[in-house]
């Protein structure tokens, strides 16, 4: 370390490897003082000029704003502020092509100077030497001022670096042709540069300080020289002018034989680099408070009469520098921003001048030949003799044409830092240069396309799992379920309560349709269940079948009022369908209600029913000492049963919506539909009663209800048991009168809502069936059931209404 | 008027591919001259068929490809390979000679590859060797120098040999080889390998009027023209100074080692150097770009490499000279040296 | 007697080299991961179905039994060469005529016009939409595949599938592309 020292301080350089020597062209504008520029009549500022995230807009359209006031604000990570060159009025912020080689557009700020030039308040700060380290550090990130060589590094960031600064070096290297902005500073403001070296060493403390200049700039030598004479921590290094020492890594390894290790910054290996206009830009905002709002300009070529260098407002259009310093351009005119070797041409001279702009260059075709066309590469390898970071151009040549991206990142192609010095020297007048660009975007691509590929894999299996765990959730939830265990459970209940109702032998028949029907909606809902390959498809089933059910409902309603009365029965059931398909719809929006949750509802309706309909019949064993009645005590069962159901339907704000299971229901009260003419009469009586019986109830309750559907459903339930006798009228009153009772415990005791829809269907119309079998005992089994249902049915009303 | 974009560097060092090629052309005249002065002007005569034929070759390939004729022309690398080729074989060989080597070089070594850039071989060195396997008579059939001629031979007759096979005296090519002593005459590197072959000790072989002291006759002049103008090629950039370095000096040093070893049997360095093709070999044939190798250190083992392979050929091998087997086979062995002598590249694997 | 020892001799040759190779293919054997998986990393990952299986993973399952490999249009030919080179079959155009280097597209929802129907988050293979009922939905560009799953399903047509926007960091280079202007 000590060693190293003392050979810098002997003057002791390590030149890289490669590097070549084009034809400065500096004496074309570094004869003559810093000139300063008309004031332009427009001024363009780019939210970003530097290297990280905009700041924020603090301006709007139409404001005024003083010379130095703050445009944005810094927000995020590594954001800089821009400031108001001039004072005048924001005149739009709008998209403006950008000074990057794209000219992709880019938000900016396009201000009209007022002509007065007026400042904001400043704050000078006479000795900074009391600052902490942290008001340095937020004068500097609010000044805006970014790396001003050429990358528009953030220069807050580097001057707070976190890592221990050993040399802290000084970029006034300027290798590029034509440039000699910085040349002419150091000899004009050579203090004040030397000042902002201070500085830098109030913040960073480096063991030493090391001014890199080419030995073409003697005077800047001379100056810089007198400048820093009183400060034994600087040295200024005269380097051997080649291009590109003024690399930051090339410049590192000429003056302190290190390496930045790839991938790395210099604070790795202790070591930070400035350009001098960012240190007299530091000098500039701490010591006059002046933000970063101008910065010197070379503006050369052979097309332009009067080159030199000149001050310039961030902001100003190419266009005035050109015009200003005299330009009369070519066929085929190049304008570069930057110099010949990494300078990028303008598409327009519209462009606002920025942070990093260092030059201007028109040439003309002598001095700058145009490129000629590409020949094959002859391998002859001058491109790796000029290549300073002693990389294979040729090789990379090669990969980057074929697309090798592996094999270019094998060949380090990411340590290459486009100095072009291989295409320079390329006999074949290969753009290597471009090519390496290209493949470094596309491989950057592919790596970003990869990391999302990456992404929108798990997440597609995330998603996947879910769904499928949600499918599982519904089928464990269905399984739990004895109803929808098996079909045979099913037909066992079924047949058991066809014994228990029937004693006749039709009653096997009987039950095998009832078993069959089980059957057939076991199977309906198994076939529900069966998982799906596609959630997509099923998802899409599932609207399908919601928009039939919906159009099969209208259907029914419209058939129901057509229909002559000896289709009441239908017309009933279809309103009945239309009332529960309704409810459903409103009861839910989201599509969740699924077979198995029905089926779980019904299965426990159904467990509860049977076990009220054997209750029923027990009680109307010690009450009654009827012949037929057990059918009559099934009938009041079912009455029960279904009422119950419907009220829970009405109450649940589950979904339901099975078209098909009511279209079930429908058939089943058709069912017991052949009467005989004479019969209506005695209908129409039994209907009257029942009617009665629903008003008289209803005035007792004070609760509003005959709703149309009730009301039909009775009127029709009424009608069902036609064949009546009249002796049986009595037996039917009690029955009534019975099953309004149990409806009413029932409905009590059942606190819990429940929506009895396929089974509770089910078992009724199993139970009614028998119940046909005598007539008149069906007609007082009929009779029961609909007095039980219009109770049932006020009962409910009565619970919504309080709910 | 329009603005024009381009993509950086906009500057250039105006070093061009004819220029190159050209420039190498030219380092070949103080060899050219020598040759034409002690092997008299049959060379022209070769040469001028050897241009004629790559440019017709090389023209009619590019149109079947489909490509400009004449940009491929003006790169001058066909040119540079009808040169060589003119330059390596003997002079008063038959018109066909140089017709098939050269066809050879252009369509089936250099343009069936790819064209220019993406040959595995040297065109002339493929096209040497191939003429030199198949009509091995007609390749070896090297004139004494013109002093030693017992029919001295004017630019008319040799005309005739290349053309009719006779001159117009009706010799034939064996005819004129045939010394003022009745002896055959064949190269100084031939010669000592026979006269070694024989029993015969260097000295003596020496002995033969084909040498002059301690080299052969005009064969020293003209590889001390390829040397000349190898120099002006490393002084003017064109080529690097690692193969023609490595290479001659490995041949030195191998040379030195075998005289030292046995200095009966063994012609020393300085003959080594200065016999056959070893000058045009080293600065105008292994510094082929397109076939060398490609990194610093990868171009002193290819050098070194051919320098070792030439002496191992000369001593102990079938033929005379080998400067066309060694940069072949080396050649070959180019994409492996590249691989294992990749430069470090700034940042990776630092000293500590 | 001979051909007794020839046999001998050959078949315990045989025997030996069984033996060498049975050990090296033992010793040697090369751990790669199966051909799926590689074939799925290849796969763009848009999940968008054009295959025609649903997902990419499926596709790499039925490449490796034997489907085609150039069913994939969002992976362009690029994938189909990468397809090619892995399956050790020969690269063939993209079925159906698809572009060979397909533009990389997200889907952008108009939110105005968006009803809060769900319908596209459901479809959206990768979760990239977010959104409640009744709520407006917005695409999550960085998630978002570009697979324009989501785009049938809308039942007001607001879903477009617009180009992925040119920065300056995924901007490649293409002078020739900027429109100049004049010198004026």
């Amino acid at each position: 370390m000590e060693k190293l020292i003392q050979q810098i301080k002997q003057g002791k350089v390590w030149p890289f490897p490669g590097g070549i020597h084009p034809p400065g062209q500096k004496a074309l504008s570094n004869t003559q003082a810093i000139s300063r520029l008309p004031l332009p009549d427009k001024l363009i500022v780019p939210l970003k000029q530097h290297i990280g995230a905009n700041g924020q807009l603090i301006v709007e359209k139409g404001q005024s704003v003083l010379k130095g006031q703050a445009l944005t604000k810094p927000v995020a990570n590594w954001s800089v502020p821009v400031h108001a060159p001039t004072s005048g009025v924001i005149a739009d912020i709008c998209q403006m092509p950008s000074a990057h080689p794209s000219a992709l557009p880019e938000l900016s700020i396009i201000i009209t100077p007022d002509g007065q030039d007026t400042w904001c308040e400043l704050n000078p700060i006479a000795d900074p030497s009391n600052l902490t380290h942290q008001e340095l550090i937020d004068i500097i990130h609010n000044s805006g001022i970014a790396g001003m060589g050429g990358a528009g590094f953030p220069t807050y960031i580097k001057a707070d670096s976190r890592k221990p600064i050993e040399f802290f070096i000084v970029n006034a290297v300027e290798c590029e042709p034509y440039i000699t902005a910085d040349d002419v500073l150091m000899r004009e403001h050579a203090d004040q540069i030397v000042k902002g070296i201070e500085l830098m060493q109030q913040l960073l403390s480096p063991t030493l300080t090391i001014i890199g200049i080419e030995d073409n700039k003697p005077e800047a030598i001379a100056s810089m020289k007198h400048a820093a004479q009183h400060n034994a921590k600087i040295i200024v290094q005269t380097v051997p002018t080649v291009y590109p020492s003024g690399g930051e890594k090339q410049l590192i390894q000429l003056l302190t034989d290190k390496e930045v290790p790839s991938g790395g910054i210099p604070a790795d290996i202790g070591v930070l680099v400035q350009n001098v206009g960012t240190l007299f830009a530091i000098e500039q905002a701490v010591t006059q408070g002046k933000p970063l709002i101008e910065r010197v300009i070379t503006v050369t070529g052979n097309t332009i009469h009067n080159a030199g260098n000149v001050w310039a407002l961030l902001g100003t259009e190419i266009k005035h520098l050109l015009d200003c310093q005299g330009f009369s351009p070519v066929p085929q005119q190049r304008v570069l921003m930057g110099g010949p070797m990494m300078g990028f041409t303008l598409p327009t001279v519209r462009i606002g001048v920025v942070k990093t702009t260092n030059c201007i260059l028109a040439p003309d075709h002598n001095e700058l030949a145009e490129p000629g066309p590409e020949q094959a590469c002859i391998r002859c390898s001058a491109c790796a003799d000029a290549c300073p970071a002693s990389l294979l151009p040729q090789q990379l040549q090669w990969f980057a044409k074929s697309k090798e991206y592996d094999k270019l990142k094998e060949y380090n192609l990411f340590d290459c830092i486009e100095c072009g010095a291989c295409a320079y020297v390329c006999p074949s007048e290969i753009p290597l240069v471009q090519y390496y660009r290209v493949a470094k975007v596309e491989i950057k691509e592919q790596q970003a396309e990869q990391v999302k590929a990456e992404r929108a894999k798990e997440r597609f299996e995330l998603r996947k799992e879910r769904l499928e765990r949600e499918q599982e959730a519904r089928q464990n939830r269905h399984k739990r379920k004895p109803a929808a265990k098996s079909a045979d459970e099913k037909q066992k209940v079924a047949d058991a309560l066809a014994r228990v109702k029937k004693s006749d032998d039709k009653a096997d028949s009987k039950s095998a349709v009832a078993a069959a029907i089980a059957r057939a909606k076991a199977k309906k809902q198994t076939g529900e269940l069966e998982p799906d390959n596609s959630e997509v498809a099923q998802e899409r089933a599932a609207r399908k079948e919601q928009a039939r059910a919906y159009k099969a409902q209208k259907e029914a309603e419209k058939n129901s009022t057509t229909q002559e009365t000896g289709d009441k029965k239908s017309a009933v059931a279809a309103a009945i369908a239309r009332a529960k398909a309704k409810k459903a719809a409103q009861a839910n929006n989201s599509d969740t209600a699924d077979a198995p949750v029905d089926d779980k509802k019904a299965a426990v309706a159904a467990a509860i029913a049977r076990a009220k309909a054997k209750k029923a019949a027990q009680a109307d064993n010690s009450e009654t000492a009827d012949a037929p009645v057990d059918d009559k005590k099934a009938a009041v069962a079912a009455a029960i049963a279904r009422a119950k159901a419907k009220k829970a339907a009405k109450q649940t704000d589950t979904a339901q919506s099975d078209e098909l299971t009511t279209d079930d229901e429908s058939s089943q009260v058709q069912e017991p539909s052949p009467q005989t003419a004479d019969d209506k009469k005695k209908a129409a009586v039994a209907a009257a009663i029942a009617r009665a019986k629903a008003k008289k109830s209803a005035k007792e309750t004070e609760t509003a209800q005959s709703d149309e559907v009730t009301t039909d459903d009775e009127s029709s339930q009424a009608q069902e048991p036609a064949p009546q006798t009249a002796d049986d009228k009595k037996k039917a009153a009690v029955a009534a009168a019975i099953a309004r009772a149990k409806a009413k415990k029932a409905a009590k005791e059942t606190e819990t809502p429940q929506s009895v829809e396929v089974i509770t269907d089910d078992e009724s119309s199993q139970v009614q069936e028998p119940s046909s079998q005598t007539a008149d005992d069906k007609k007082k089994a009929a009779v029961a059931a609909a007095i039980a249902r219009a109770k049932a049915k006020k009962r409910q009303q009565e619970g919504s209404d309080k709910s | 008027m329009k603005l024009t974009m381009a993509s950086s560097p906009h500057n250039h060092s105006h070093k061009s591919l004819n220029k190159l090629m050209l420039t190498v052309i030219l380092a070949c005249i103080p060899g050219l001259i020598a040759q034409l002065v002690f092997f008299g002007t049959g060379v022209l005569i070769q040469l001028i068929l050897a241009l004629l034929t790559v440019s017709v070759a090389e023209a009619a390939i590019m149109r079947i490809r489909k490509r400009p004729a004449l940009t491929a022309l003006s790169d001058g690398s066909a040119w540079l390979t009808a040169v060589l080729l003119a330059l390596s074989i003997p002079p008063l060989a038959p018109w066909w000679i140089i017709v098939i080597g050269c066809l050879f070089a252009i369509i089936i070594v250099k343009q069936l590859y790819g064209g220019l850039g993406f040959n595995l071989f040297n065109p002339a060195m493929a096209a040497y060797v191939l003429l030199l396997i198949s009509f091995p008579v007609q390749m070896t059939a090297w004139l004494p120098t013109a002093d030693l001629l017992a029919k001295p031979i004017s630019f008319t007759q040799q005309l005739s040999v290349i053309f009719n096979g006779y001159t117009t005296a009706g010799f034939s090519v064996d005819q004129l080889r045939v010394g003022i002593d009745g002896m055959t005459m064949a190269t100084p590197l031939d010669t000592v390998k026979t006269d070694v072959a024989h029993g015969l000790t260097i000295t003596e072989s020496m002995q033969s009027p084909l040498f002059n002291q301690w080299l052969g006759k005009g064969w020293g002049w003209v590889n001390l023209g390829f040397l000349l103008g190898g120099l002006y090629l490393i002084k003017t950039n064109v080529i690097n100074w690692h193969i023609p370095v490595s290479f001659i000096a490995t041949l030195a040093i191998c040379s030195g080692i075998g005289y030292l070893v046995a200095p009966g049997t063994e012609p020393g360095v300085v003959f080594h150097l200065f016999s056959g093709a070893t000058m045009l070999g080293a600065f105008f044939i292994a510094t082929d770009p397109v076939s060398a190798a490609t990194t610093n250190r990868g171009r002193l083992v290819y050098g070194a490499l051919i320098g070792l392979l030439i002496y191992l050929i000369r001593t102990f091998g079938g033929f005379p000279d080998a400067v066309a087997f060694s940069v072949l086979l080396l050649n070959m062995a180019v994409p492996l040296i590249d691989y294992y002598t990749q430069p470090r590249t700034y940042g990776h694997g630092m000293k500590k | 007697m001979t051909l007794f020892y020839a046999l001998l001799a050959l078949g315990s040759l045989a025997l030996i080299f069984g033996l060498i190779l049975g050990f090296a293919a033992v010793r040697f054997r090369v751990q790669g991961s199966p051909i799926v998986e590689q074939i799925d990393t290849i796969l763009p990952q848009t999940q968008c179905g054009q295959c025609g299986y649903p997902g990419c993973r499926p596709y790499a399952e039925a490449i490796a039994n034997g489907d085609e490999i150039n069913k994939c249009p969002p992976g362009g030919e690029a994938t189909v060469k990468k397809l090619a080179d892995l399956m050790g079959v020969e690269a063939k155009p993209l079925a159906g005529g698809e572009q060979a280097d397909p533009v990389k597209t997200v889907a952008y929802i108009r939110e105005d016009e968006c009803i809060g129907c769900t319908k596209c988050i459901q479809a959206c293979p990768v979760d990239a939409i977010v959104g409640a009922t009744r709520q407006m939905h917005t695409v999550l560009i960085d998630e978002c595949t570009g697979c324009d799953l989501c785009v049938e399903p809308c039942p007001v047509d607001c879903i477009d599938m617009l180009p992925v926007e040119t920065t300056k960091q995924t901007w490649k280079w293409q002078l020739d592309a900027i429109p100049v202007t004049q010198i004026d």
